[in-house]
């Protein structure tokens, strides 16, 4: 396991996500609630990019004909067949245990860490006076 | 874990990609204006003031709300604007390019006119379609061939919209809707088949004016796409106990868009039904299933997801690997992958048949040769 | 022991149903020369409607305790069998027309059949026309605990989820009552979504169908969130459509789930906790090798009830189960499964 940086934090503004690529693979990048998180840019299903979703909420019911909607901003629906994933887990919601997407921890370093190592920053220009977003993997 | 191991959707390399047949792919016009210049200016105006008024409630729209907007996948929305689909070059670079699609068959339902209560519209705007798909998506694009849109409410005009294309090199079928006025066995469709020539593809869908079930109506959307097959299947029981392969020994029809799964325990059925009550229908010579074996073909998608995805294989063998057609329904949402959709591992021999040689059986005839 | 799920005593006319009609609808029925209420889902001469050696000369099949006993409960050696009748009840517009006649119907079948041969036990006939009259229908029989079940039909007004009907699965649950939904229809809707078709072998084909669009809609709606412990089995159904139909609802639901928050487990998941089906007819393959392969697509061995489905002609002799059951699951589908579906069945009859 690497500590890569995948970009500058500013380029993932709360709320927002977006495609990077790190050693050769998509990742989507996602920022909820001032964290980050990654996952493989494919649906588990048949490989839609998640990354083109659309983040939205999970919908839970009490009882027949009740409808809440509950996390908002926290589920990516995959752009293709609408499965639902937790951003935090990848975990599916239609089927949680059995299907998920594949997540890599996030976190955030200051430029000046980036700069001492063991980061690898393969594409992405280093300032010190930055924080970057780092993906471990 | 079966289907839904991660592994399962690595893509293939590009350069070891076969080439492959789609055989359902939805083009429209960027904005249904557009086809107003293939249209008579009476339709035009007709159309302009009183709609199109398919048998169903609402004008825009369908009753029971998409899941995503304009039941298209997210990333298929051209970049320069318009409909998922209204973009040739688009639609080159975003599927046909990178899935190596040699054959792709256009099916225009966005819309298909054939379910118009006014049938002198209906024959109207299919001329116009069929006449807007030839001159701005087939021409233009060799990889893509067309199914000629027939008003198939009124089969003369069907015949004489046929007609007109006879011979045409991309029109490669005659293309229905399957939920239609009376069940497609029945007679009032029978020039059609007669007519034909090419194979008449039945696209799931379309507004026939009866209720979606024998039941009624269903409350979601999910019932009436899971219904589909329900429809497909009392389609594929009228047409082959009305007998419609025996008076057009010819006739190839391809379901097109309602998975496939289900075609293994409707001939079961049909064949013990018929053993039963043969009685009722002596013009049927064989058994039902042997009729469906040689005259019925199915595009693969949705393509069904058993767990473990073995159970695929048994339903397979019992279809007939030589029935099937791999579709993706590009750029619908419920549109399934060519790397990913088929979760089985196939002999070469299966894959080819699967993937292109069953499509082109069905729609280039005389290819091997 | 032997557990038979489905047979069909006939009503034998409409005279019959007359001592058990009040007196102005006995009236009615003279003045209005109505006729028997006959439904073209079971054609009288029709080869499937009976078999031949179960087919009288003269009078209806299944229509007398002494050819139900001689044909069907003593060959097979049935302990206790489900009489369903298929009287056409549900056909009728009128809602008071067809409450009294369901009334009229249950009360034959209790006085004329369960009262005189202790191995019968009851689907409760309902009008289903005006759901206020069903329930009713329901606990007038609901303390009679030789009625095992409620009976509704396959095609009607609406798909059966929807929550006009919940009423009626709220008294079977509290009675512990099963929903068994028969094929039939009340034909108030076309057989097929494109309308009528020419053939009778199309409209019985057809079942298969509207019995998918039942269960989609009774699992959609929501019916087994609503109520957990009800069970609906699904009666002559041919039931090898199932696992297809569930693949594709399964598939459905992943993408669409959000459209019916409640449905928060996989159909098949449902399906093995809340819904059964009778054995006959089994729409089977022609090799029993592959027959094996279907009841592995089902992945439950709990599924399959044992049925007859007497007087119809649905197999020869007494070869009810078809040819590739597995050992034990025959015993589950003769016995176990049966009891674990009808909770009242393994009640003692006073």
């Amino acid at each position: 396991m690497t500590q890569h940086v995948v970009a500058p934090v500013a380029e993932v503004p709360p709320g927002s996500h977006k495609l990077y690529t790190v050693k050769g693979r998509p990742i989507a990048v996602f920022k909820v609630d001032g964290e980050y998180f990654g996952m493989l840019d494919r649906c588990p299903h048949q490989g839609g990019s998640l990354c083109a979703g659309v983040v939205s909420g999970v919908l839970v019911s009490g009882k027949p004909g009740t409808y809440r909607l509950e996390r908002n901003g926290e589920l990516v629906r995959c752009p293709w067949h609408g499965w639902e994933f937790d951003i935090r887990t990848g975990q599916s919601y239609c089927d949680p245990a059995k299907i998920r997407g594949k997540s890599y921890p996030m976190s955030v370093a200051s430029g000046a860490a980036v700069s001492e190592g063991p980061y690898v920053a393969e594409t992405v220009p280093v300032r010190v006076e930055q924080d970057y977003i780092v993906v471990e993997m | 874990m079966s289907q839904t191991e991660l592994t399962r959707s690595q893509p293939v390399n590009a350069a070891t990609k076969m080439a492959i047949a789609d055989c359902d792919i939805h083009h429209s016009p960027r904005e249904f204006s557009m086809l107003y210049k293939y249209l008579e200016p009476q339709w035009r105006d007709h159309l302009d003031q009183f709609g199109q008024r398919a048998r169903q409630g609402n004008y825009s729209g369908p009753q029971y709300p998409k899941s995503q907007p304009d039941a298209s996948r997210r990333d298929a929305w051209p970049p320069g604007g318009g409909r998922p689909g209204s973009n040739l070059d688009f639609m080159r670079t975003h599927h046909l390019d990178p899935h190596n699609i040699e054959l792709g068959v256009l099916a225009m339902i966005r819309p298909h006119p054939g379910g118009f209560q006014n049938l002198d519209l209906s024959a109207a705007l299919c001329r116009a379609i069929n006449d807007w798909q030839v001159t701005e998506w087939t021409q233009p694009e060799p990889r893509l061939k067309a199914s000629i849109v027939v008003p198939y409410e009124d089969a003369p005009a069907s015949v004489r919209e046929i007609e007109r294309w006879a011979g045409h090199p991309d029109m490669v079928q005659v293309l229905l809707l399957s939920r239609t006025v009376e069940p497609l066995g029945n007679r009032r469709y029978w020039p059609i088949y007669e007519a034909a020539g090419l194979p008449v593809g039945v696209h799931a869908f379309g507004y026939g004016g009866q209720p979606t079930s024998s039941t009624g109506w269903g409350s979601f959307y999910i019932e009436d796409m899971v219904g589909h097959s329900q429809s497909c299947q009392s389609m594929v029981s009228s047409m082959v106990v009305e007998g419609i392969f025996e008076r057009f020994p010819a006739l190839r029809v391809v379901l097109i868009e309602a998975g496939f799964a289900w075609m293994a325990s409707l001939a079961w059925r049909l064949d013990r039904n018929w053993r039963r009550l043969r009685a009722e229908t002596p013009h049927l010579k064989r058994l039902p299933s042997e009729y469906i074996k040689s005259h019925i073909w199915l595009t693969t998608q949705p393509m069904e997801e058993p767990d473990p995805s073995e159970h695929l294989r048994d339903v397979i063998e019992w279809i007939g690997w030589d029935r099937l057609l791999f579709a993706t329904d590009y750029p619908h949402w419920d549109y399934d992958s060519p790397q990913t959709a088929m979760p089985l591992r196939l002999t070469q021999e299966q894959r080819e048949a699967f993937f292109i040689g069953n499509a082109r059986d069905v729609y280039t005839p005389g290819w091997r040769s | 022991m032997t557990i038979d799920c489905d047979i069909h005593p006939s009503i034998p006319n409409l005279a019959a149903l007359l001592p058990y009609l009040d007196e102005h609808w006995r009236e009615i029925v003279k003045l209005r020369g109505m006729d028997e209420f006959n439904s073209i889902s079971y054609p009288a001469r029709s080869p499937l409607t009976a078999r031949p050696d179960w087919r009288p000369e003269k009078g209806k099949p299944a229509a007398t305790l002494e050819q139900i006993r001689g044909e069907c409960l003593d060959p097979f050696g049935t302990d206790l069998a489900i009489c369903n009748c298929l009287h056409g009840i549900q056909l009728l517009f009128s809602e008071d027309l067809a409450a009294a006649f369901a009334r009229a119907v249950n009360t034959l079948v209790a006085k004329e059949l369960l009262d005189k041969e202790p191995r019968l036990r009851a689907s409760i006939v309902v009008p289903i026309q005006n759901v206020g009259l069903a329930v009713e229908e329901i606990e007038r029989w609901a303390g009679d605990p030789r009625f095992v079940q409620v009976l509704l039909l396959a095609s009607g007004d609406h798909p059966l989820g929807k929550r006009i009907y919940w009423p009626i699965y709220a008294a079977a649950a509290r009675h512990r009552l099963t929903i068994g939904i028969h094929a039939g229809s009340s034909y108030h809707n076309p057989p097929t979504a494109a309308g009528w078709p020419t053939y009778y072998t199309e409209d019985y084909t057809a079942q298969a169908q509207a019995f998918q669009t039942q269960l989609s809609s009774l699992i959609c709606e929501g019916v087994f969130n609503q109520y957990p412990d009800l069970i609906v089995v699904l009666l002559e159904s041919g039931w090898t459509w199932l696992p297809a139909h569930l693949w594709r609802l399964t598939k459905y639901w992943r993408g669409l789930r959000m459209e019916i928050p409640w449905v928060d487990r996989s159909p098949f998941d449902i399906v093995r906790s809340n819904v059964r089906l009778s054995l006959q007819p089994t729409d089977g393959p022609p090799d029993s090798a592959d027959l094996e392969r279907v009841i592995e697509h089902l992945k439950s061995d709990a599924l399959l009830l044992f049925s007859t489905d007497y007087p119809h002609w649905q197999f020869d002799g007494r070869d009810a189960l078809p040819s590739g059951l597995p050992a034990s699951l025959k015993r589950k589908i003769m016995v176990d499964n049966p009891r674990a579906t009808y909770a009242r069945l393994v009640e003692p009859v006073a």
